[in-house]
């Protein structure tokens, strides 16, 4: 964009007024934004607030503002060594890990994979863009639903195999509380991967021509120019695809209630349905809070060195 | 000048529009009720309020909230209390009444109770979620019980068995279900499925009175007991005649495996009995009901009522025909014949009921009379919200092996049950 320089010589009054139109323009962006500015501060900040004091009381089903010190703080700390027979803690913490570690990882995989495919200059790429984003405009409880009809071994994926004659197959992982946690996996790479391509697709089209042709010239094979050039440069977008793909597994709630059933065994535990299940249907508000403010710092653990580091590197 | 009379134009219009209000105030008309009753069967039941209490000129303001266990309604309850906007009434169930009613959101219609004597034809039991320190605030719509089996009669028929009259028999029955190749028992593997069955396990191994210590009482003793013990054990005995995908399954889809004849048996609450209405199926002839074997004679019940909040005097005549209608015996009946449980009044005739209702209305009588009529821990009306996930995370973890072996889950039930206290 240019920007279009006013001319040298003016009048007194004019620069004037222009000072005043001039400072109202800088004004301008922040009294736009105030409103949601305040709003954020609210809803997002002060309920973060109020949640973190929530976790110092002892709130059942309403909030309450009897003080309990750490008492919250130390019923988890047990729970999280509690292994045998496991607590639900144990389980949200141990399912996260498995849970987010795949998540995060395999969408990357094949976000990268699929958007190099596709930016081979292939025909037909008008077509399968959409193919591959369209399970991300299905809801998380349309694709759990049907990643557990798919996947149960008495009228899916099993039974069809069998069906067709191959009577060894044996896949039974949404059944099986030990193995339920990877379907929940596989539906949500399922559902995401095509969007992470997207955004590394756009990455990819962002890359200067030029550098390509020099590296072609310099006799770079095109794993190596991948490699070594167009992958570094698409770091931004490893940072986006990080944050988002992050946040969607510790916020996912609906997909493994839908793919799991209901959590049978307590296996599938993650710890967002612990925390809703303590706040809101076993009335013990004040451990829900407290599961809640240790994934905010969990994130924030993650996330902040992250992105600080990430973003230092940009400004230098 | 010019803005200043707009702004004297509308303050004006303001203070008389709130005069007009006020005046209208005088009785709101509007019945604003939250439930979660919006399936085929049950909105046509609720609808039979509805029209009754049009024709006393009262209008119906429905907020539904899909979702079987009203989970997403219980949310959506706690927002619109704690924002000062209570509804009329809300459907409610078992110990989540009683902390509205302690945190004093709940108003008052003893007046209507004392009038109709409600003291008289509602069970002794019931009582405790309806009212609180002898002023009613809630009123029960039916009563459901969950020590129920639902039993597909051709496969009855077809391996030759009979009624079941304790565990031992109904473990007999199962494994000739499976000698002759149909699944023996439809279960949905959900925690509070699987806590509803042990329910009726508890009740059937230790009898009604070890039920009522341990889980009414939490007494120390009954829940380490080997009685305790015996009944896990028997719940493990009722894993080995579940089919494989049984993990996560639903309760209306493991109902529908007896339906179709798949399976032989579901141990469910007699909520169960509006699918086999559905179906087009009848009691006695297509299928089967029996009390969970060994629990004959006890009922094991919870209920759905309508929770009545403290809202402003304009509204409590509304709130008033809202509870005599839902009281009213025609109403009690017409609902629960499609809802598929029971009159939450014991003094309604079961004319109008099929076999299995008659045998409810009957067993709800009797338990009454002789004091084995007693809330069910899985479903919330034994024990609060807390204390009754504990004991779903201990059952579901066993059934599902997580926790190993029948020492180990009484060990951790006991910790669980006291932790959640």
């Amino acid at each position: 964009m240019t920007v279009s320089v006013a001319p040298t010589v003016v009048k007194t009054t004019r620069a004037r007024r222009g000072l005043a139109r001039q400072r109202l323009q800088n004004l301008l962006p922040k009294l736009v934004l105030a409103p949601s500015f305040i709003l954020v501060l609210v809803f997002v900040y002060g309920f973060n607030l109020w949640t973190f004091f929530l976790s110092f009381t002892n709130s059942k089903a309403f909030a309450s503002t009897h003080l309990v010190g750490l008492l919250n703080y130390r019923r988890l700390w047990d729970w999280t060594f509690q292994s045998d027979p496991p607590s639900n803690w144990y389980t949200a913490i141990v399912n996260m890990g498995l849970f987010g570690g795949l998540y995060v990882f395999f969408c990357l995989v094949l976000g990268l994979t699929l958007a190099i495919l596709l930016d081979q200059k292939i025909r037909g790429e008008g077509i399968l863009r959409p193919i591959y984003l369209y399970p991300l405009a299905l809801s998380f409880i349309v694709t759990g639903t049907a990643w557990k009809l798919f996947l149960d071994p008495g009228i899916g994926l099993e039974k069809a195999m069998h069906d067709w004659g191959w009577t060894s197959f044996h896949f039974d992982w949404v059944v099986n509380p030990r193995m339920m946690i990877y379907c929940v996996a596989i539906a949500g790479i399922w559902q995401t991967s095509g969007f992470v391509m997207a955004m590394f697709l756009a990455g990819l089209r962002g890359v200067d021509g030029e550098i390509i042709k020099a590296a072609q010239i310099d006799g770079a094979s095109a794993f190596q120019t991948y490699r070594r050039i167009i992958i570094p440069i698409m770091r931004p977008v490893f940072l986006s695809a990080i944050i988002i793909l992050t946040h969607m597994a510790i916020k996912s709630y609906d997909l493994v209630l839908s793919v799991t059933g209901k959590n049978p065994g307590g296996a599938a535990e993650l710890p967002s349905t612990f925390m809703y299940s303590f706040t809101f249907t076993r009335n013990q508000m004040a451990v829900g809070s407290t599961a809640a403010v240790i994934m905010l710092m969990t994130i924030a653990a993650i996330m902040v060195p992250y992105l600080y580091s990430e973003l230092r590197e940009k400004g230098r | 000048m010019k803005l200043r009379s707009i702004l004297m134009a509308s303050v004006m219009t303001a203070g008389a529009l709130g005069l007009t209000s006020g005046a209208i105030a005088a009785e709101d008309k509007e019945i604003q009720m939250l439930h979660w009753w919006t399936s085929g069967g049950e909105a046509a039941a609720l609808n039979v309020l509805k029209q009754d209490l049009a024709k006393e000129g009262y209008a119906w303001k429905d907020v539904p909230i899909a979702g079987g266990g009203g989970e997403g309604a219980m949310t959506a309850l706690k927002a619109m209390v704690a924002a000062g906007n209570p509804p009329t009434a809300s459907q409610i169930l078992g110990y989540f009444a009683v902390d509205y009613a302690e945190a004093g959101k709940l108003g008052d219609i003893s007046s209507l109770a004392k009038k109709e004597d409600w003291a008289k034809v509602v069970p002794q039991a019931l009582q405790k979620f309806t009212t609180t320190d002898g002023k009613w605030d809630a009123v029960p719509v039916n009563i459901h019980s969950v020590n129920w089996v639902w039993i597909n009669k051709s496969v009855m028929d077809k391996i030759g068995g009979t009624e079941p009259k304790n565990f031992d028999d109904f473990v007999a029955l199962l494994g000739k279900a499976k000698a002759a190749g149909v699944i023996p028992l439809a279960l949905g593997g959900q925690p509070w499925q699987e806590a509803t069955l042990f329910d009726s396990v508890v009740a059937s191994t230790g009898g009604i009175e070890f039920y009522k210590k341990a889980f009414v009482d939490l007494d120390e003793g009954a829940l380490k007991s080997d009685t305790m013990k015996k009944s896990f054990d028997n719940l493990a005995k009722l894993r080995d005649y579940v089919d494989p995908n049984y993990a996560g399954r639903d309760w209306n889809l493991a109902t529908a495996m007896v339906i179709k004849g798949d399976a032989l048996v579901q141990v469910m609450g007699d909520w169960a009995k509006g699918e086999f209405r559905a179906a087009n199926k009848e009691a006695g002839k297509d299928f089967l009901c029996y009390r969970f074997p060994g629990t004959d004679g006890s009922v094991i019940y919870n209920t759905d009522m309508f929770a009545m909040f403290k809202v402003s005097a304009d509204r409590q005549g509304a709130q008033l025909a809202l509870a005599d209608a839902t009281m009213s015996p025609s109403f009690q009946s017409a609902f629960n014949v499609v809802k598929g449980s029971v009159p939450a009044r014991m003094d309604v005739p079961d004319t109008a009921f099929d076999m299995c209702g008659k045998k409810g209305i009957a067993d709800v009588k009797a338990a009454n009379a002789a004091g084995t009529f007693v809330g069910s821990m899985a479903q919330n009306y034994a024990q609060p919200p807390a204390v009754a996930g504990a004991y779903h995370d201990v059952v579901t973890k066993f059934f599902h092996g997580e926790i190993k072996t029948s020492d180990a889950a009484v060990a951790e039930l006991d910790k669980a049950l006291n932790n959640a206290k």
